[in-house]
């Protein structure tokens, strides 16, 4: 008897093909849009055409002499429930259907119920609503101003547009470090408003059942456990008769996340009418009123000695987060985990300030492809790098090398409280210089100068937090960050896993079962994984912030090793020797001393059910909720190589290396999958990618026509490389998230890139996306541009 | 596509105005009464019951709802059902055969070209109207070929590599 060949079974390192597809490039996927239910009824949504304005009629009058309208619900209606306004994720209230005033364009005003989506949209536009128009704040110094309107007058008490100030780091010895520094480098910038916009908008069915009490609801949600939490709360339905599934998702990045008015309305449609009731969101509608992200001012400062040693950082950011605090942070840290930033550099102290601003804007501030704002925190860090090494006259590389935690210095506390667990920072940044060729690219570029041509090289060095919690510090309104998984081994050896995690794209019934495959040697073919469906599922908090790996595939990990304590126990019967004696490898016990007395782990299976010793519990099942110690670190360097057209401000990518050590990677295929689709978002921002307003808060990027994206066509290629391979020390397989890395850090080695091009203009910065004409104006005016929404200035 | 309306006397909704169609879909002769305002990818996801057909942006930019009408590729979001009439509609649905996939559909899950899947099926309908024009494509040809389809989570990199696969799968099959 030979041992298994993990590849082959499809185990830790295979880059197995996806389980997935299978449906996927048949057209035979299961989104929520292709769910019919009978007697369904449609919905579609009034919105708000103002931005900041108080209503003063609805007449719904003509929308209900439509035939085939069901149901027309306002504001004033839902309040006769105590449904007009919700609680969101964040400890604040949002409003589902308006009721005293909007408060941005888009804001949901009155819905719809028909036997047709045509029917419902006609009759949305026969609502006829008079609105009185208020002054509009687009900005948070705009909502910070003295006489600026009070946008939540809801909230009883309220006299200003602050959410919330936040603070962390040391004040006083941050000042101290600045005092003592040879040269202060400064950085104003603004990440501008973005929308993670999967090409599949949101949507919900609810059905639910009079005759048993039961709700379900199927919807695009990547965290469906919280939204049962969440209806139980804001609908008072027992939790027990409420089913939430979330079927195949076209995509989430975060703007699946949290709870929309949509979901709301179609629910309460549902129990009125007692019919399953659709809603499916146009692009519009999804662009203009869900899980905005970013829209962040920074004031930046670095305190450096003369060789290039930073001595201490301090930031104050300004969030501008809409009109409702609505995005999922962990409840301690407001402004999600921001203060991660800097914590790939040896920097010994550091303050952050941070004050969050109601806005005439969507909900914003969504985890959009990252883990709580670090999009943001390694942005800032990685434009203030560039920015400080060209302060010092050092070269950027060199800089960043000085300053990386050393690989013996792990565990690494960083200056604001984080732990980071481990990573070879030196050797990754080595690889990326060599990959693009550093030192022959500075002389190209030196040359290109001499001819009239502008060539730039960006890097960014980043490690970030994946896999909230551990628990005792991550918690999303109460509710502990652990995640969970369930495994059933039937009696032929067969298995069924489930996990509270939701795949939306990452392929997690391809990875989870080659977890399984590496920790108890059932092939990866013979375990079939099922997320989504509260029924059936163990309660875990979703996917999103790359938390999947980290905390529900370390589940996978440890309910398999308990299956298998079982199973050595199943084994030892069989063999009738005491379990000190069993030898296990890959997929088979035996005994140590006599390698051909052995059990697979499929003879122990059908043994828990036909042959089990006495007084053993039967079966071969088990759950494992896991709640990790720490956050994962991944480490990642991204160098792009860009050339800038003085004449025009078009810029184009040369080459782009990305260095991603994450650990042990699972399925590398899907790994470098999740790379490109980052780097491609990180291109975006940089390049076209953002949502902006009017001075009115018009929104302008409400649909694919405005808010671009780049294609097959203008992406550029990528060099992926994973050459370094640090195990997290505390996850049991030694993963670390990826998911989200690329976009993360990506962004930074664009604008660095093209800022390079351009060093000799003296510009600081340019904001996002580098759009030609503020590139051209860069270079022409000699001017830092700012890319915040204009003000009303009359 | 059926509507059943409630009654509701007076206000009658007899008056709204229906329009029989033929049309051929992956093979199938069909008649459809349809409202002149009907989508072409409504009348494929909810008349026709194949949901392989994505929408994803409603203005004709994502390429989601891509079909082929008559061998061209068509954003189905922006085609009125009643310009189908008379003509002959692939969708993703039609492009395995009952025993085997189609040469795309392999080079997509060979290649990892998709991941949550939404944008395949008409990512493989442009690619699909491209390879039948032009065997050997060069990547270019391709980057530009699905231009107008949107994919967030690829980076089309494997998309690229994925229609390149099937290409050359193709021209074997046609060599041997």
């Amino acid at each position: 008897m030979t041992a298994l060949d993990e590849i082959k079974i499809g185990g830790l390192g295979a880059s197995r093909k996806r389980v997935e597809d299978s449906r996927f490039i048949r057209g035979r996927g299961n989104y929520t849009d292709d769910i019919v239910l009978p007697g369904m009824l449609h919905m579609e949504i009034l919105r708000s055409p103002l931005a900041h304005a108080r209503i003063v009629s609805i007449d719904t009058s003509k929308a209900w002499q439509i035939p085939g309208v069901h149901l027309v619900l306002t504001g004033e209606m839902m309040a006769t429930r105590n449904l007009a306004w919700m609680p969101t994720l964040s400890y604040d209230t949002q409003a589902v259907l308006a009721t005293d005033k909007v408060r941005f364009q888009g804001q949901e005003v009155a819905c719809v119920i028909a036997d047709d989506p045509y029917i419902a949209k006609d009759a949305c536009e026969a609502i006829e609503v008079e609105y009185e128009p208020l002054p509009v704040i687009v900005n948070p110094e705009q909502a910070l101003a003295e006489a600026a309107p009070i946008i939540r007058d809801d909230k009883t008490g309220t006299t200003s547009n602050v959410i919330f100030n936040w603070e962390v780091g040391d004040a006083a010895g941050t000042e101290s470090a600045f005092a003592r520094a040879d040269k202060i480098s400064r950085l104003r910038l603004h990440y501008p408003r973005s929308h993670p916009s999967p090409i599949e908008c949101c949507g919900s069915i609810a059905d639910f059942n009079r005759a048993t009490s039961k709700l379900t609801v199927y919807m695009t949600t990547q965290a469906p456990h919280i939204i049962r939490a969440a209806v139980a709360l804001v609908a008072e339905l027992p939790e027990h008769m409420i089913r939430i599934v979330s079927p195949d998702i076209g995509g989430g990045f975060g703007n699946k996340v949290p709870v929309y008015p949509g979901y709301v309305c179609s629910i309460l449609a549902s129990i009125l009418l007692e019919r399953p009731v659709k809603w499916i969101e146009d692009k519009t509608g999804n662009l203009i009123s869900t899980g905005f992200a970013r829209d962040i001012y920074l004031d930046g400062e670095l305190a450096l000695r003369e060789d290039g040693k930073i001595l201490a950082v301090r930031m104050h950011v300004d969030s501008d987060h809409g009109a409702f605090f609505s995005d999922a942070q962990p409840s301690k840290f407001k402004i999600g985990l921001l203060h991660s930033t800097f914590a790939c550099y040896d920097v010994p102290v550091g303050h952050i300030t941070a004050r969050g601003t109601y806005t005439n804007k969507a909900p914003g501030g969504v985890a959009y492809r990252c883990s709580f704002r670090v999009t943001e925190a390694m942005f800032f860090q990685e434009r203030m790098i560039h920015q400080a090494a060209i302060d010092l006259g050092m070269d950027a590389a060199e800089f960043r090398r000085i300053n990386l935690v050393p690989d013996d210095a792990f565990p690494y506390r960083t200056p604001f409280g984080f732990l980071t667990d481990s990573g070879q920072y030196g050797k990754c940044l080595d690889v990326g210089l060599k990959a693009i060729g550093y030192e022959d690219f500075r002389k190209q570029q030196a040359q290109a100068k001499a001819n009239g041509r502008l060539l730039g090289l960006g890097i960014s060095t980043m490690t970030e937090p994946l896999g909230a919690g551990n628990s005792r510090e991550y918690d999303i309104l109460g509710i502990k960050m652990f995640d969970s998984a369930e495994l059933k081994i039937h009696m032929t050896g067969k298995a069924l896993l489930r996990t509270g995690s939701k795949s939306q794209g990452q392929g997690h019934e391809t990875t989870w079962a080659q977890i399984v495959a590496h920790e108890l040697g059932i092939p990866a073919e013979d375990v079939v994984v099922e997320e989504g469906d509260t029924d059936t599922a163990p309660f875990g908090m979703g996917t999103y912030a790359s938390r999947s790996t980290p905390v529900a595939g370390a589940a996978v990990a440890m309910v398999s090793r308990k299956i298998r304590a079982k199973a050595r126990k199943l084994a030892a019967h069989l063999l009738e020797v005491s379990e000190e004696d069993l030898e296990w490898e890959l997929g088979r016990f035996y005994v140590r001393g006599a390698a051909d007395r052995g059990v697979t782990i499929t003879e122990c299976a059908l043994a828990a059910y036909t042959n089990m010793p006495d007084g053993m519990e039967p079966g071969l099942e088990n759950t494992a909720y896991y709640d990790p110690p720490n956050l994962t670190w991944p480490f990642a360097v991204y160098i792009v190589t860009v050339e800038v057209d003085p004449a025009t401000g078009v810029w184009d990518v040369l080459n782009m290396v990305a260095v991603d050590d994450c650990g042990v990677r699972i399925n590398p295929m899907i790994v470098e999958g999740q790379i490109m689709g980052g780097l491609t978002e990180a291109y975006a921002m940089a390049n076209m990618q953002f949502i902006t307003f009017d001075a009115e808060g018009n929104c302008v990027g409400a649909n694919y026509m405005d808010y671009l994206l780049p294609t097959a066509w203008e992406t550029p290629g990528y060099e992926l490389h994973s050459e370094v391979v640090t195990p997290s020390p505390h996850h049991p397989i030694g993963a670390k998230g990826i998911g989200e890395c690329a976009a993360v850090g990506g962004p930074a080695a664009f604008v660095n890139a093209v800022m390079d091009a351009i060093t000799d203009t003296g510009v600081r910065n340019i904001d996002m996306p580098l759009l030609p004409d503020r590139v051209w104006e860069a270079i022409t005016k000699r001017r830092d541009v700012s890319g915040a929404p204009p003000v009303r200035t009359d | 596509m059926t509507t059943v309306y409630d009654d509701v006397g007076d206000q009658a909704a007899g008056d709204v105005p229906m329009r029989r169609i033929a049309f051929t879909i992956n093979g199938a002769r069909k008649i459809a009464e349809v409202e002149p305002r009907l989508l072409l990818a409504h009348l494929i996801r909810r008349g026709v019951g194949l949901t392989g057909t994505h929408m994803g942006c409603d203005t004709t930019n994502c390429g989601a709802c891509t079909v082929l009408v008559d061998g061209k590729p068509i954003k189905s979001c922006t085609m009125l059902a009643v310009q189908a009439d008379g003509h002959e509609i692939t969708t993703v649905e039609g492009l395995a055969s009952a025993s085997e996939l189609h040469p795309l559909q392999e080079g997509f899950r060979a290649e990892h070209g998709l991941q949550c899947g939404f944008c395949t099926p008409g990512m493989m309908l442009a690619a699909k109207a491209l390879l039948d024009v032009n065997p050997d494509p060069t990547e270019e040809d391709v980057r530009w070929a699905l231009s107008g389809n949107l994919c967030r989570c690829t980076g089309y990199q494997n998309i690229v590599k994925s229609v390149l696969w099937a290409a050359a799968k193709l021209r074997s099959q046609s060599a041997g």
